[in-house]
């Protein structure tokens, strides 16, 4: 079911959360909202799940105006980042309740439930309590209680970020699998732009109350559409003023026209890739990413002089501090892909 | 801090002590001198005719207290803990609850005589139509709702803060109304709070005192509760307490007891649920 | 609301409009007599060493109970609670067996000050050890091993490091007790005797049609309760009931 909300604006005091926003979710599709914390991007999913309200706009769901329609009403499942388990219930009674409260009838219940246990590995933690199940564990019972009764649409607010990283990148996976297999419309609100770029078919970046982009993952990721994005996606090195990913840096040990010199500060290496940090002659730090063999090939040590290749143009145009910002913040996650 | 076994020893001697003196010692003489001249006696004591009614009396003004300051509590704390009404209007809230609590019982008696007793501001309302309420057991109910009004908000409150609103959010997701998501979900989570609170509501209920003495009218046999009518022995026997006093001292002992160890459950019961 | 009006504030209101109901210069002359004002210095007196004494003895039975572990401790630990789950007027009989005309030990305390002040024990005994006892336990071991590992000694360490978190709660607690020994009744009603408490004096003045002296008396009790309560919500820990 198409999702398609129009203008969206939503303040809390003087707080503008969201800004005239748009987003169009196609059938079937899996889109990630992502962005930093106070972007937005969980306001917007709670207001097309009906748990908030807009100032202005409307959200339809396959067609239909929901904007001022219960959460009961719209059809959704949603998903929440510390999974709102009923303690109090067993895990099958949790997965069971949406049907529980349509009056289906046991037999029939009894054998969705199950599905569905099976569908995420749960069938023998079916008599257990929450409490005694792992984070994981947790959030797949939380979204097997979700599909339980056929959503239209499947929302998830950060659904892996109480949780720890190895349980997280296996989780993703399975979720992508999933939704594969189960063709729900889906959005996801994440933080973390590797999760976002390995789930999604669409991902929407969002900044301070907007959306600065939307596009297949590559897309961002290669042609973002502000310094922003392009700092958020990835990590950014700014050289002769211009934005480049630290893979497109090449450096030589040869002088030659138009080249920068620059000062190896540490070579790092990460097994698979080699991480050269920089300082360039104006004393900006910069970074380069080589493979094991062009490391070799170099055999850099700190104290070195490179010289290195400005980019012809930059990727995208804007206030690199702006970039760097966006970078800074998601230093925080080392992400060993993009070291 | 590592404390020295000494200072470790005297200090639990100290306490001990302390609490033996004062709350252990002084129950063991009450049970003492009621068995003192036998269990008959002290039999025939509690059950003659005015104890055997003051006690239904109690019972009977706990059964209705209990049941609305339980609804009352639950409902106020839902307010407090779940409703988007400005602060303000809470704050209110939240102060009135607390009145009985700060207020002596002396003056909750006095100022429902004010009100509903004779010259009163409503009395007058409730006696041309032949009901009293004042000296009468509706004023007792009413002064009993009142000294034990707050104890079960004040136990469901700060569950409802902490467990925080998300299941409920989440039933609502899945298709449940205000009241499914209220049964199903609100109340089994609050469950132990709202039994500790009824525990403690009963408990001032039977013992209420100070309100009710004002409130009733003293005559044995048809307005007298258990605590009224061990004051009102105690009253007529003069400046030595008797076996008689005793009996009834050590029957609300018993039945207080009883309600400590329903604390101690449902207070470890709450506990585990956090 | 509506149960809370009928109930709560409506009657205490009509104290109030009782109270000034004769003017404000019957009011004030209600309360300056020699008979009012000594009954409220006994009360208050009464009520300021209870919390005094409360606050000291009721941490330390928190501390022995957080801290220490003996056989039957979980039995003390319920019977902390007994003041108040035993009605307000068994608690007062059973001071008087002990330590009254009757007691076995010999003590006389009865229809004295210090009865007065035992049962107020009694009735608030578990005001400050309930509200230490948390702080207590949710105080955090590694601060205090910091301090001794600086070369504090354990007195020192429990001046500067372990009160000062605990004092919030020893205030409130005591607060409460204060609140609670100022408006008591119950307990007091066979053994004050020639004791003139407040609230004893508030119930004769009721018994004897003196209504507008009662509810004058009252509204001093219920102002002073006020302001312990600001001062505690102000001041004192956020207590977890």
């Amino acid at each position: 079911m198409r999702i398609k909300a129009e203008a969206i604006s939503k303040r809390f005091g003087d707080f503008t959360a969201l800004d005239d926003v748009s987003l169009e979710v196609p059938q079937g599709g899996l889109t990630a909202l992502l962005g930093p914390s106070g972007s937005g991007k969980s306001t917007l999913l709670r207001i097309i799940a009906g748990l908030e309200e807009p100032d202005e706009g409307t959200v339809r769901i396959a067609g239909q105006d929901v904007t001022h329609a219960r959460p009961q009403d719209r059809g959704i499942g949603f998903v929440f980042q510390h999974y709102a388990a009923f303690a109090h219930m067993s895990v099958f009674e949790n997965v069971a309740f949406g049907l529980r409260i349509r009056k289906r009838k046991p037999a029939q219940t009894r054998a969705r439930v199950e599905e569905l246990l099976a569908l995420v590995g749960l069938t023998q933690w079916a008599g257990q309590r929450p409490h005694q199940l792992s984070g994981g564990q947790r959030q797949r019972m939380a979204l097997a209680r979700a599909l339980a009764v056929e959503p239209q649409v499947l929302l998830l607010d950060e659904p892996f970020g109480a949780l720890d990283s190895g349980v997280r990148a296996e989780l993703r996976r399975w979720l992508r699998r999933l939704h594969d297999e189960q063709g729900v419309t889906t959005v996801l609100v994440t933080h973390d732009q590797e999760e976002a770029m390995e789930v999604a078919d669409t991902i929407a970046v969002m900044n301070r109350g907007t959306i600065e982009q939307v596009g297949a993952p590559r897309v961002v990721y290669d042609k973002p559409a502000s310094p922003f994005v392009m700092g958020f996606l990835g990590p950014v090195s700014t050289i002769d003023g211009r934005l480049v990913r630290p893979h497109d840096v090449s450096l030589s040990l040869t002088d030659g026209p138009g080249l920068i010199e620059a000062m190896v500060k540490r070579v790092v290496h990460l097994g698979f890739e080699v991480r050269i940090e920089l300082e360039l002659t104006g004393g900006e730090p910069a970074r380069a990413q080589l493979t094991r063999a062009q490391s070799e090939e170099l055999e850099l040590a700190p104290g070195d002089i490179v010289f290195v290749q400005p980019p012809a143009r930059s990727v995208v145009s804007g206030d690199p501090a702006e970039a760097a910002a966006a970078a800074a913040g998601e230093d925080a996650d080392a992400q060993p892909l993009n070291a | 801090m590592v404390v020295s076994r000494r200072t470790t020893l005297s200090l639990r001697l100290l306490a001990l002590l302390y609490l033996t003196l004062l709350l252990l010692a002084p129950l063991v003489i009450v049970f003492w001198r009621t068995f003192e001249y036998g269990f008959a006696t002290a039999w025939a004591f509690m059950t003659t005719p005015a104890a055997v009614s003051a006690f239904w009396l109690s019972v009977l003004i706990a059964a209705i207290a209990v049941p609305l300051n339980t609804i009352f509590g639950v409902g106020a704390a839902l307010v407090l803990a779940r409703s988007s009404a400005p602060r303000v209007g809470k704050g209110v809230l939240d102060a009135l609850v607390d009145l009985p609590f700060i207020v002596s019982p002396v003056i909750a008696g006095l100022a429902l005589l004010l009100v509903y007793g004779q010259g009163g501001w409503f009395g007058s309302v409730f006696l041309n139509n032949g009901i009293r309420i004042i000296y009468a057991v509706p004023g007792m109910v009413i002064a009993t709702v009142f000294v034990s009004l707050p104890f079960v908000v004040r136990e469901v409150t700060p569950v409802l803060r902490e467990v925080g609103d998300e299941q409920e959010q989440a039933a609502a997701t899945l298709g449940a109304s205000s009241w499914q998501t209220f049964w199903r979900v609100t109340l089994p989570t609050i469950r132990w709070g709202v039994a500790y609170g009824v525990v403690l509501t009963t408990a001032r209920a039977l013992g209420e005192i100070g309100a009710v003495l004002v409130v009733s009218a003293n005559v044995a046999g048809s307005t007298l509760t258990l605590p009224l009518l061990l004051y009102q022995r105690d009253e007529q026997i003069g400046s030595r307490v008797t076996t008689s006093v005793y009996a009834l001292a050590t029957e609300l002992a018993v039945l207080s007891v009883a309600v400590l160890l329903l604390m101690t459950v449902f207070g470890s019961r709450r506990e585990e649920a956090r | 609301m509506l149960y809370l009006s009928v109930i709560v504030v409506i009657p205490l209101a009509a104290v109030l409009v009782k109270a000034f109901s004769s003017g404000l210069g019957t009011l004030w002359s209600s309360i300056d007599n020699t008979l009012t004002l000594r009954a409220l210095a006994i009360t208050l007196g009464a009520s300021l060493i209870v919390a005094a004494i409360g606050a000291v003895m009721g941490t330390l039975v928190a501390w022995v109970l957080v801290r220490d572990s003996f056989p039957g401790k979980r039995v003390v630990n319920s019977l902390i609670d007994l003041p108040f789950a035993l009605p307000t007027i068994v608690a007062g009989l059973t001071l008087i067996a002990l330590y009254g005309p009757d007691s076995p030990v010999g003590i006389h305390l009865a229809y004295t000050r210090g009865a007065v002040i035992v049962a107020l024990l009694f009735v608030t005994l578990p005001f400050v050890a309930r509200s230490v006892q948390p702080v207590l336990l949710e105080l955090d071991r590694e601060v205090e091993e910091a301090a001794a590992s600086l070369g504090a000694s354990n007195a020192t360490t429990f001046r500067r490091i372990v009160l000062p978190a605990l004092r919030p709660a020893i205030f409130s607690g005591a607060a409460l007790a204060f609140a609670r020994s100022v408006g008591e009744f119950g307990s007091l009603a066979l053994i004050a005797g020639k004791v003139q408490i407040a609230s004893i004096v508030i119930y004769a003045d009721i018994e004897n049609g003196s209504e507008q002296s009662a509810a004058a008396l009252s509204v001093v009790l219920m102002v002073i309760s006020l302001l312990v309560l600001f001062v505690i919500r102000r001041f004192g820990a956020r207590v977890g009931r």
